[in-house]
């Protein structure tokens, strides 16, 4: 049953758009599984292999801004930044990998905060190439409404949720966790710490990529401010992963879903809108102190607290 | 090389010096509560932007000298920052959990939350402390006439670099000559051994936690009158701290004067040279080149000379 709960889930949510939702909700329906998205690929290498990072956003960034550039500069369509970033996102990890891999919790976390600042005041300033803040814009959108859109980010995600969960029942994932629970033991044991962390790296940061180059495609617009932002793309990702679970499978898939309806329900409040980073942190803070593994990591904890469930 | 030339490097080592002085003051404040808890605090930008809020708002409402208001914004930043430590860090260093870097990331809700805060109740406008000496400045040819190139010296950033060294070595013998700051010092050395010689850890943690905050506070007085103010300014002050302790070897206070100082001088000249947008790239190059060649940073060269020599 837990072998095919990927698929039922899927294939329950490959029916929604018949239901007729309102393109509102499909927007709020692609957002989620967008961040879901980027949170299991964040958990795979923040979650599994222990590497906390703070610059995820430089590559959506570079994921989004490969599909910008490609349409602007290249003249094809968007969506070959899909396939495309593919290969200059593992590039980047690889540089972002041998700069900051080798520095250790905290700060490891910090060197990939700095590098996601890089890439932003990089893509600020190379106006010829990137058009600076001004962003790029997609004249002619492929789809009007909503639906296609809709599968291509199901997709990706089950594709995501996929790709994570073989990693992670691979003896590949047993050498990230091994590297989380004790680097030194795991390389006194012969694994090649080095060369997993980077692994690690390269599938987070391709996956997060493709959902950066999803973005440009769905949104039609992109500037650095937007897809390099710490707050709004590092820390949310961090915070998808927090909220859900870390190192759990459903873990960022639930945060994705809380998150996306919590930022929704806080624009939606008459004077309040503009204090959704107060509230986001309140709720870091709160979830740090009292559920530290999540929603789905602390759920037995959660169980105990609210008395249901108990007969099970 | 001609006189212009000359004139625009020696005016940028200048800048540079004196904005270095500064960095420092934020960077050892960073240092120490990174030495002593072994965390790093991504708030600290944040702690100075609020300090600069305080030194603000009592210049224009009771017109006190940001100089001055030094004297009332440290302590009050010294218990904030001393209510941070026991209410939100403290609990969580007990909770066991998954990631160890949960600390880290608690302090950037700390910070998100006093970024927004600060938006909130003060909009995100940019506000300058219209102090009367603002632009004021001595220029070398007015003490000789005869030099051949022209340099000025800003008085507000003279005055604050003043007040920054003056501020450094009074934190320097706190540290070295009284009880507690050579309590702090052993708990940076060694949690265990500290324990074990009866010092009360738990108790220099709030005060390391504090005294982070006054200094980092101090700084941002200092930076009121030479300096615009805007709620998320904080982040880019944490980072600079950051990369002044990387620089200067984790939590070593003499490594990150250095640090300061030469982060300082790099930006001054990365400014002029290249362009002020890039300003910040520069930053990032000098700290990518520190974490691949000098990863212990300027500290463990010092160490080296002294082991050597």
């Amino acid at each position: 049953m837990k072998r095919y709960a990927p698929y039922i889930v899927f294939a329950l949510m490959a029916v929604l758009p018949f239901l007729g939702l309102s393109t509102y909700v499909m927007h709020i329906l692609i957002l989620m599984l967008m961040w879901s998205v980027i949170g299991m690929a964040w958990n795979l290498l923040g979650g599994y292999c222990g590497q906390v990072s703070f610059g995820h956003a430089a590559f959506f960034g570079v994921g989004a801004y490969t599909a910008g550039i490609l349409y602007f500069k290249g003249g094809v369509s968007a969506w070959w930044g899909i396939p495309l970033s593919i290969p200059i996102l593992v590039v980047e990890a690889l540089i972002i990998g041998f700069i900051c891999l080798r520095l250790r919790g905290p700060f490891f976390a910090l060197a990939t905060l700095a590098m996601g600042e890089v890439f932003r005041v990089t893509a600020e300033n190379l106006r010829n190439f990137t058009q600076g803040t001004l962003g790029i814009m997609l004249k002619e959108r492929t789809w009007v409404e909503k639906t296609w859109y809709y599968y291509i980010i199901l997709g990706l995600s089950l594709f995501t949720f996929l790709v994570v969960r073989k990693v992670i029942q691979s003896r590949l994932g047993y050498y990230f966790v091994a590297i989380r629970e004790d680097q030194d033991a795991a390389e006194s044991l012969g694994i090649n710490t080095t060369l997993y962390k980077t692994i690690a790296l390269c599938l987070s940061a391709v996956l997060t990529g493709l959902a950066g180059a999803f973005y440009t495609n769905y949104m039609g617009y992109i500037d650095p401010e937007v897809v390099f932002a710490l707050h709004d793309i590092s820390i949310v990702t961090i915070m998808v992963v927090m909220v859900g679970g870390v190192a759990t499978f459903w873990g960022p898939v639930v945060g994705a879903v809380i998150m996306v309806i919590l930022a929704e329900f806080i624009r939606s409040l008459p004077r309040l809108g503009s204090a959704h980073q107060t509230l986001f942190g309140i709720l870091l803070i709160l979830i740090i102190i009292f559920l530290p593994n999540g929603i789905v990591g602390d759920f037995s904890k959660l169980k105990r607290i609210f008395g249901f469930g108990r007969r099970s | 090389m001609d006189s212009v030339a000359l004139e625009v490097l020696l005016q940028t080592l200048i800048s540079g010096l004196l904005l270095g002085g500064l960095y420092a003051l934020i960077g050892i404040g960073m240092t120490l509560i990174m030495g002593v808890m072994k965390i790093i605090n991504l708030a600290h930008g944040e702690l100075m932007m609020v300090a600069m809020y305080m030194a603000y708002w009592l210049f224009v409402l009771f017109h006190i000298d940001p100089y001055v208001s030094v004297l009332i914004v440290a302590p009050l930043m010294f218990l904030f920052g001393m209510a941070i430590q026991k209410f939100l860090i403290n609990p969580v260093l007990k909770v066991e959990s998954i990631l160890p870097e949960n600390q880290v990331i608690l302090t950037v809700g700390i910070g998100m939350v006093l970024a927004n805060l600060a938006t909130i109740f003060f909009t995100s406008d940019y506000r300058s402390t219209p102090v009367d000496y603002a632009s004021d400045a001595w220029y070398l040819s007015d003490y000789w006439r005869g030099s051949p190139i022209e340099l000025s010296l800003s008085v507000p950033w003279t005055v604050s670099f003043v007040m920054a060294v003056i501020i450094t070595i009074a934190l320097w013998f706190f540290l070295s000559k009284t009880d507690t700051g050579k309590s702090i010092r052993a708990t940076a050395q060694d949690i265990d051994a500290a324990l074990l010689m009866g010092v009360n850890v738990e108790r220099m943690r709030l005060i390391t936690f504090g005294l982070g905050a006054a200094l980092v506070g101090a700084a941002g007085c200092l930076f009121i009158p030479i300096y615009y103010l805007y709620p998320a300014l904080g982040g880019r002050f944490t980072l600079i701290a950051f990369v002044i302790t990387i620089l200067g070897g984790l939590g070593s206070t003499v490594g990150a004067i250095i640090g300061g100082l030469l982060l300082g001088i790099f930006e001054s000249l990365t400014a002029t040279y290249i362009g002020m947008g890039w300003a910040p790239v520069g930053r990032f190059a000098i700290f990518i080149l520190a974490l691949i060649f000098l990863p212990g940073g300027v500290a463990s060269l010092l160490r080296r000379r002294r082991l050597g020599g």
